[in-house]
């Protein structure tokens, strides 16, 4: 463990027990090594922001009629910011995979359940 | 203060106690319960916004007996982009918060909790704000399948970012008090997954309630 860490901790928190300093720096040790930049995540935030336009954009069809592709293209964008934030914001990207496998597992399970939900009471005819 | 009694204090202190499962080092799996136990609780919660999705589109068309006006009649979609797009960089100010703290930036960490909660109150706001131009347009939570099936799922939606600003203010006040501290950075992480995952659901019904047309 850095004595430098221990100490810049010490200097910003003088109250603070040894125990307590130690593990802290420990702490933001690891998550330093395994967390991205503020930066990487402000690059991923504008490009959610720039796919949230596109997708208002949309709306406007006396601007750009999307045809055929509106509905393709929506579902795109959504599944792509929906992807975003899982992998980078909430961290599956960085985690160990088990966390991935419960919450894909419950996602593929609801999508299952209310395909076949909607097919029973023939949403899609 | 010497590293070697820094190590020495931990040492005892590890013989003091059991280890904690909290991170993942004591637990059987080496992977943390608690984060184990949030993914599992929002895997099931697909589940439930799943059947309320669902219970929309199947209603969404539905006008009942007196053939009174639905949500699609009334939705406002300019306002509603930007309520989506508040709740999506909350999203960005949650893992700014958590990335404060775990560089042990204190001040950091209660300005983005800050910020995350009153994006997250803006959006609240604004559905506040939505429901009663709805219910002056006519649009009632009884009047038909359709208005119903819109305000259970919107509505639960909106409970469940409530919900969030109630752990991020109570996150805030912790650190206020010195109680939030990059040992404890995993509490802030599953409180954040809760917020990002509110952020994802919103991000399906965005697309699926209100911009794919009727």
């Amino acid at each position: 463990m850095g004595t430098s860490i221990t100490h810049t901790i010490e200097e910003q928190q003088p109250q603070a027990n040894p125990l307590e300093q130690s593990e802290d720096s420990q702490h933001t040790q690891e998550h330093h090594q395994d967390h991205p930049s503020d930066w990487a995540y402000i690059k991923i935030a504008l490009i959610l922001a720039a796919i949230t336009a596109l997708e208002v954009f949309t709306y406007f069809e006396t601007v750009y009629n999307w045809g055929q592709f509106l509905i393709p293209s929506l579902l795109l964008m959504m599944v792509v910011k929906f992807w975003l934030v899982a992998t980078w914001f909430m961290h599956l990207k960085f985690d160990n995979p088990i966390f991935s496998k419960m919450f894909v597992g419950g996602l593929l399970l609801a999508v299952a359940v209310y395909v076949a939900t909607l097919t029973a009471f023939e949403f899609w005819a | 203060m010497s590293t070697a009694t820094s190590e020495a204090v931990v040492e005892q202190h590890h013989g003091d106690h059991a280890p904690s499962t909290s991170n993942g080092h004591g637990s059987s799996t080496g992977i943390s319960n608690t984060k184990l136990a949030m993914w599992l609780f929002l895997g099931s919660e697909c589940l439930l916004f799943g059947g309320l999705i669902s219970t929309y589109l199947l209603y969404k068309t539905r006008r009942g007996p007196d053939n009174l006006p639905i949500p699609t009649d009334v939705f406002d979609i300019p306002f509603t982009s930007v309520s989506s797009f508040v709740l999506l960089m909350s999203s960005l100010t949650m893992v700014l918060a958590l990335a404060a703290l775990t560089r042990g930036d204190n001040h950091g960490t209660r300005v983005w909790l800050l910020a995350t909660s009153l994006l997250g109150g803006v959006f609240v706001g604004g559905q506040v704000y939505e429901f009663t131009s709805f219910l002056r347009e006519g649009v009632g939570f009884t009047n038909n399948p359709a208005s119903s099936a819109f305000y259970a799922l919107t509505g639960f939606h909106g409970v469940h970012v409530s919900l969030g600003i109630v752990m991020l203010m109570s996150l805030f006040v912790a650190s206020w008090q010195g109680k939030l501290r990059p040992k404890n950075a995993e509490t802030v992480e599953i409180a954040g997954l809760y917020w990002h995952f509110v952020d994802i659901v919103w991000i399906f019904i965005f697309t699926v309630i209100y911009l794919i047309p009727a």
